[in-house]
């Protein structure tokens, strides 16, 4: 699988498709957390924050280890040091800069409850050994994530009256970025049938649920999903914001490939 | 960022305490800032139990513990060595019970 959508037609593609889209949305998200480390609104959140980052970018080295064996390249660093945006298959809300402490912990929030109900899903059903081994690994982070995002989302959203605002403000921005997470194309319907993803849109219900329970006990109000929803990302269309990621990113290791720590 | 300081005040301490395996007693393990005690067990998990340092956690507000000062230690600590009928060595024990030793 490269550049362009294409549907994977035999179960090894199927299996490294996955693995990227996974590793991919790990991988961004976590740089993005990680731009917080030094920068936490108290020591302990900073912490916080940035067990949270290497754990998105342990899941991502590991999945994407599985698609270099698969695919025969080198290591994992084929993936996330020499693609260019376009082949980057996370979805766009991983993209846009951090934003404050009430974006940052939205994101977090939207991205583990999703994230919870796949794995939970996908430790269940996956046919393939070494991948339900990485998920079943990966699920318990997933879960402290979405405990330690919930907890803020309480915590800022039924505070202050600026933390209640930004609150507010982040679920707002972030919305239109969510109808993603639940899209099927032909690589996912390709997988479902070789019994090595789910069927997301399915997920879409108690996804609403579970956010929409935080958010009522938060006093938040839930933004609608009658507007403009973004797509397109997992076949390559990214937002501004990813190649500005991925240079810095990247730089170092594509200045200087051979570089090693000494 | 005035305005910040302004509100701004330090969260309460927490100590922190771990148990390393079921049945073991709690050991202290350290102290960290939080709201409330939900958000406590949330920061002694990011700060203490990345290394797997055990299976259950304790937080108690740090003002909630009573301690002895430091200058209670003679009081409180000091063994009464000059005071030989604290100890119980002039019995004579039954040569039964040297025997059997």
């Amino acid at each position: 699988m490269s550049t362009f959508d294409t549907i994977p037609s035999t179960k090894k593609d199927a299996l490294v498709e996955m693995l990227l889209r996974l590793a991919d949305d790990r991988l961004i998200l976590g740089h993005r957390l990680s731009e917080w480390a030094g920068h936490g609104p108290e020591l302990e959140e900073d912490l916080a924050l940035a067990n949270a980052a290497l754990d998105m970018i342990g899941h991502a080295s590991s999945l994407y280890g599985y698609a270099a064996e698969l695919e025969g390249k080198a290591d994992e660093d084929h993936y996330a040091y020499f693609r260019d945006d376009i082949d980057f298959k996370n979805i766009a809300m991983m993209e846009p800069p951090r934003g404050d402490f009430a974006y940052t912990i939205a994101r977090l929030f939207l991205f583990s409850v999703y994230s919870y109900l796949l794995y939970r899903e996908l430790t269940e059903h996956v046919d393939d050994e070494q991948f339900r081994g990485m998920l079943n690994k990966h699920f318990k982070e997933i879960q402290y994530h979405f405990r330690h995002s919930r907890e803020w989302v309480l915590r800022l959203g039924d505070g202050t009256e600026e933390s209640h605002r930004r609150m507010q403000d982040a679920f707002d921005e972030l919305w239109m970025y969510t109808g993603e997470m639940f899209e099927m194309d032909g690589a996912a319907d390709a997988a479902v049938q070789h019994n090595l993803f789910t069927d997301v849109s399915s997920l879409k219900k108690e996804w609403l649920k579970l956010v929409g329970e935080t958010l009522d006990e938060a006093t938040i109000t839930m933004p609608g999903d009658e507007q403009y929803m973004y797509s397109g990302a997992r076949s390559g269309q990214h937002t501004e914001h990813l190649g500005r990621l991925l240079a810095e990113m990247q730089f170092l290791r594509r200045s200087y490939p051979d570089a090693e720590w000494k | 960022m005035t305005e910040q300081t302004e509100t701004k005040h330090e969260w309460p301490l927490w100590e922190v305490f771990y148990q390393p395996k079921d049945g073991k007693p709690f050991e202290h393990a350290g102290s960290v800032h939080a709201p409330d005690a939900e958000m406590a067990l949330q920061n002694a998990r990011d700060t203490y139990a990345r290394r797997s340092e055990g299976i259950a956690f304790w937080v108690v507000p740090s003002d909630q513990i009573v301690a002895s000062a430091p200058e209670d230690a003679g009081p409180f600590f000091d063994p009464a060595n000059d005071k030989p009928y604290r100890h119980p060595q002039f019995y004579s024990v039954p040569r039964a019970v040297k025997k059997r030793k």
